[in-house]
């Protein structure tokens, strides 16, 4: 295939399986995602959507398969050689800057975040409820400003050093608070948010981790048709400042009006992959999210599991 | 060998007054998720209760020591089971659905309270009583050395096996034991089903409060002495206990009572008498730390 | 007794129908007598008495009764109380609640009215060497309710062995000054350093529990320092402590009638005991002063932040790159540093330390002050520290009853106040304007 996505990935997915205990969540699944692109995984509930994406961001150690990110385009042979030792030399990361490449499931969720960037939202909203927008926008900036305080010594002490690195940070986070309309509330608790804005939020906490690659859980549950536009809009403007991201999702005219790229789950494994055009048209979807003509097979996989 | 074997018997004695105790702290976890810290002290009580009836008992001219044995653990049940209902009537109910740490902070205050009541109302010494129950069966002897199971241990391990199949049976087969698995799942949706939710609760603690009155009753039986402080140390090692096997886990709470037992006689026997606790809460620190869900209990999947 | 009794009793049952209905109020009042008499038969009204031919019962029957007479009374009492209040369900609470409201709003006056107070109070005439000891008494349990403040009210860590660092840093303090004849202002950085080191050994390996295992694991870990205090005799003395602690000196001048560089002759006073009680006041005012302005310090800088998205949302925390485990840590330490300098002032204002001090029940009242004062409340640990420890003393001449009213007092402030004096939460930051958190939304650990 000469699709984008496999000319530059971000994300490489290679045979990842998930198993718990004797339940096969996910089954030798292997996608891309392409940098700079909106990536969509799709399927049916308990298709192991939610499973993938808890072993990308780390919360899940994968039974086996790899996952790689590369932070920059680069050489691709010279990428792929350089993932090839990095696997072998049983490292979590290599390189540096536009070079580094990431091992993700080797690494703790946190450091997937901290180190390989790669960000993630959850499907119920997980906000610090109590804190404030604001305060919530500068945790997530907390490795950044950890060091600025000195790792808490500079900081207790008073240094300028760190007052003006905070100062950046709420600036940085006053700039996420217009992108999502919501400074005038700053100092409001998040729980006391509308549901609509805590999604927004939450999705411009992750964005404050400056990620390379935003992740996101059915950011459009719960979300009404006009709700739901604005979520395009903000999505395309993140991807047009650079970054790639990857979401799940249910709501169809979400996912096609503004992926690049799908990729289909149905029992752990995938059964299309390719542009929004392409897998509206797969006769493998469809059957999948109708249920008709592959009933028996699905209740004859079933057994076998 | 023989020595091994009498510190067996022994363990096994002291593990099943543990269980019984921990028995009460599993099923009130279980169906609302606390730790009840004035479980240990209902212990005592009903060890104080135990004491008075059965002194009553004898002073009323009921000398045939089975009856008076029974009547006073049916008593001292039925006694104890107040307090235990009354603690939570008091200190937890008004609670539910409230801040976390709350009922943690009155369970610790009813301990207090619970503590100094019998120090005020029976004074602070120790109560000792003749022993009871006496002789038993010299299993094996070798070089002066006699392994000895007495009646009183007897009388222990089969109170507490008869009570433990009463009260898995009274969990697995009533109505009421399905109101207390459907209010461990889920209290709201309980609810919903009809199931009165604060009748079973309050039914939890009545059955672990008589549970720990039996412990009572066999841990004065079997020491012949009680104060008033006997509750604190027996109340956090029949935790552990509960903790070890499994919270929620009835025959966890069992297995747990019975290690706990062992590794505190065995460590007094062979180490040190003076370490034993410590000897008991490493042994809790350890299995927490590499098995969080104890040795019967259901492994919890980090939900994201 | 009675006053126990009938004090329980007041929640015994739900408040009836809005409706003035005495029978139903009598028979609600009769039901929570005839469980008093009940729960009172065996434990009240017969006493074990030792006697030569071995234990016998003196039956005190008169008790049993007038323990339900008094509930029955108390019950109708507060019945026909709510009754006749309007549309209150608890009545004696929506009072009590209604006016310690201003208590969260006022707290910012609040705080530089107490502080002024704190530093003058020596000067007044009433404070005499009694109510001195007691206020060093009641800052040392403001420090200490701070230093957990910072482990359960920000980090949202239950922990039940607090004393542990406590004991630590008393012992390390004494154990150093006796033997290697240092002074106290040398000692205490480094029994706070060692009650830290403890805090990372101890929190190490348990910090991935859940709230409640973590809860009993320290509550272990509490009991295993103070085992061990009680039977490593060469180093600790065993069960009979250290005594003879060097006592603080002033920049070198001690505290004593009699001596060539003692305080009063330099400053040319005569002397008199208070000097030194009111210089360990200021000591343990400046320690605790320490404590809050650090804590508020760290509030406000990234780790604090950590901290308290830490009790809101573990998993949230770690998804945005925080090592949640080095965050805990640092609670873990800094909340066992504050215990540890505290415990080294208590062991030099005692002179004698030995391992019954440092018994759970410290740690609950500990618990207790920030529980009740409001987590992550530093004005409100700190009347919480005022109310509970002061309110203990006042009990001093019933002797006693007075830890059965402390533990009974704890059941009824929860009850009434479930999240503390001070429920609201401050942001550390803001952009526009300061508004106060309302305590349903803030979360409270695990």
């Amino acid at each position: 295939m000469g699709a984008t996505w496999d000319a530059d990935p971000i994300l490489d997915v290679e045979h990842l399986t998930m198993r718990f205990g004797g339940l096969t969540a996910v089954d030798d699944l292997s996608f891309v995602a392409g940098r700079n692109e909106i990536t969509a995984l799709i399927g049916p509930n308990g298709a192991g959507k939610t499973t993938v994406f808890n072993c990308i961001t780390g919360f899940y150690k994968p039974s086996e398969g790899r996952l790689s990110v590369r932070h920059g385009r680069g050489d691709a042979k010279e990428g792929a050689d350089r993932l090839a030792r990095l696997t072998m030399s049983g490292r979590r990361h290599r390189g540096r800057g536009e070079d580094a490449v990431f091992l993700l499931e080797r690494m703790p969720e946190n450091e997937v975040t901290a180190k390989a960037r790669v960000a993630r939202t959850f499907q119920n909203i997980r906000l610090f409820a109590g804190m404030t927008v604001l305060e919530n926008l500068l945790t997530a900036q907390h490795n950044s400003l950890m060091r600025a305080s000195g790792f808490t010594v500079g900081g207790i002490l008073g240094l300028p050093s760190y007052y003006r690195a905070q100062a950046q940070a709420i600036e940085f986070s006053r700039q996420w608070l217009e992108r999502i309309d919501l400074v005038d509330r700053a100092d409001d608790a998040a729980g006391e948010l509308p549901y609509g804005d805590q999604r927004r939020l939450e999705i411009a906490r992750a964005m404050c981790t400056k990620p390379v690659l935003l992740c996101l859980d059915e950011p459009a549950a719960g979300l009404n048709p006009r709700e739901s536009a604005q979520l395009n809009t903000l999505l395309r403007s993140i991807r047009d400042d650079g970054a790639s991201i990857l979401l799940i999702e249910h709501d169809m005219a979400v996912v096609m009006g503004i992926s690049d790229h799908i990729v289909v789950l149905d029992y752990g494994q995938k059964i299309s992959d390719g542009t929004p055009e392409a897998v509206r048209e797969d006769p493998a979807v469809i059957a999948a999210y109708l249920g008709i003509a592959d009933d028996d097979n699905a209740v004859a996989q079933g057994a076998t599991r | 060998m023989e020595y091994f074997l009498q510190q067996l018997i022994n363990g096994i004695t002291l593990g099943s007054i543990y269980g019984l105790i921990a028995i009460g702290y599993t099923m009130v976890y279980g169906i609302i998720g606390m730790i009840n810290f004035a479980h240990g002290d209902i212990f005592m009580v009903g060890a104080f209760i135990s004491l008075i009836v059965f002194l009553a008992i004898i002073a009323l001219g009921i000398t045939w020591i089975p009856l008076t044995l029974l009547l006073v653990l049916v008593i001292a049940m039925a006694l104890t089971s107040m307090w235990g209902w009354t603690v939570e009537r008091l200190a937890y109910r008004p609670l539910r659905e409230s801040f976390r740490l709350a009922p943690l902070i009155t369970a610790i205050g009813m301990s207090i309270v619970l503590q100094n009541f019998v120090q005020i109302a029976q004074g602070a010494r120790v109560k000792p009583l003749e022993p009871i129950i006496t002789g038993g069966y010299a299993l094996m002897e070798r070089d002066g050395f006699v392994v000895n199971l007495s009646n009183i241990q007897i009388l222990i391990v089969t109170t507490t096996v008869v009570l433990m199949t009463i009260f898995s049976l009274i969990i697995s087969k009533t109505s009421l034991g399905r109101a207390q698995r459907a209010c461990e799942q889920d209290r709201t949706m309980a609810a919903l089903l009809g199931v009165n939710v604060d009748r079973t609760i309050s039914l939890t603690f009545v059955m672990g409060a008589a549970l720990a009155s039996v412990a009572g009753l066999m841990y004065l039986l079997y020491y012949g002495v009680i104060d008033f402080y006997i509750g604190f140390i027996a109340g956090i090692k029949a935790f552990t206990a509960a903790v070890l096997g499994g919270i929620g886990s009835l025959p966890g709470a069992m297995l747990g009572g019975l290690i706990i037992g062992l590794i505190e006689t065995f460590w007094s026997a062979y180490f040190s008498v003076e370490y034993k606790d410590v000897a008991a809460f490493s042994i809790l620190a350890i299995v927490l730390i590499f098995m969080p869900s104890g040795l019967l209990g259901r492994p919890e999947v980090e939900k994201v | 007794m009675a006053t126990a009794k009938s004090t329980r009793a007041q929640q015994t049952l739900p408040a009836a129908s809005p409706k003035f209905d005495l029978v139903g109020g009598v028979r609600e009042a009769g039901i929570a007598a005839l469980i008093a008499l009940v729960l009172a038969i065996p434990l009240l009204s017969e006493r074990t008495v030792q006697e030569a031919g071995g234990l016998v019962l003196v039956s005190r029957w008169w008790l049993a009764f007038a323990a339900a007479g008094i509930v029955f009374a108390g019950r109708l009492a507060l019945n026909l109380l709510q009754q006749s209040g309007r549309d209150a369900r608890d009545g004696l609470s929506a009072v009590i609640g209604r006016n310690t409201a201003w208590l969260g709003d006022t707290s910012r006056f609040l705080a530089p009215g107490m502080l002024i107070f704190a530093v003058i109070l020596p000067i007044f005439p009433f404070s005499d060497r009694y109510i001195m000891d007691l206020s060093v008494l009641v800052l040392t349990y403001v420090m200490l309710g701070w230093g957990l403040n910072i482990v359960v009210g920000l980090a949202g860590l239950l922990d039940l062995g607090y004393v542990a660092f406590y004991a630590v840093g008393a012992y390390a303090y004494a154990i150093i000054a006796v033997h290697f004849d240092l002074s106290f202002w040398v000692c205490m950085p480094i029994a706070g350093a060692m009650a830290a080191l403890w805090g990372i050994i101890l929190g190490f390996p348990v910090l991935r529990l859940r709230g409640d295992y973590l809860a009993i694991v320290t509550l272990a870990f509490g009991e295993i320092i103070r085992i061990v205090l009680l039977n490593w005799t060469d180093l600790t003395n065993g069960p009979n402590g250290i005594s003879g602690i060097p006592r603080p000196t002033f920049f070198g001048l001690e505290f004593k009638a009699i001596g060539d560089n003692t305080f009063a002759d330099f400053f040319g006073l005569t002397y008199s005991p208070l000097q030194r009680i009111v210089f360990l006041y200021y000591v343990i005012l400046m320690l605790a002063l320490l404590t809050c302005v650090v804590t508020i310090r760290l509030r406000r800088l990234p780790v604090g932040r950590a901290w308290e998205a830490l009790r809101e949302d573990e998993i949230a925390c770690r998804s945005l790159g925080i090592n949640t485990t080095n965050t805990k840590l640092t609670a873990f330490a800094i909340g066992a540093m504050f215990g540890g300098i505290a415990g080294s002032f208590f062991a030099t204002r005692q002179g004698f330390i030995s391992p019954e001090s440092f018994t759970f029940i410290e740690s609950a009242i500990i618990l207790a002050i920030v529980v009740l004062g409001g987590l992550g409340s530093q004005v409100g640990v700190a009347i919480a520290a005022v109310v509970l420890i002061g309110g203990f003393e006042l009990f001093r001449e019933l002797e006693l009853y007075r830890m059965l009213i402390f533990g009974l007092a704890m059941v009824l402030i929860m009850v009434w106040r479930p999240r503390g004096l001070i429920a609201t939460r401050t942001p550390s930051v803001v952009l526009k304007d300061r508004k106060a958190i309302g305590a349903d939304l803030v979360g409270e650990g695990r």
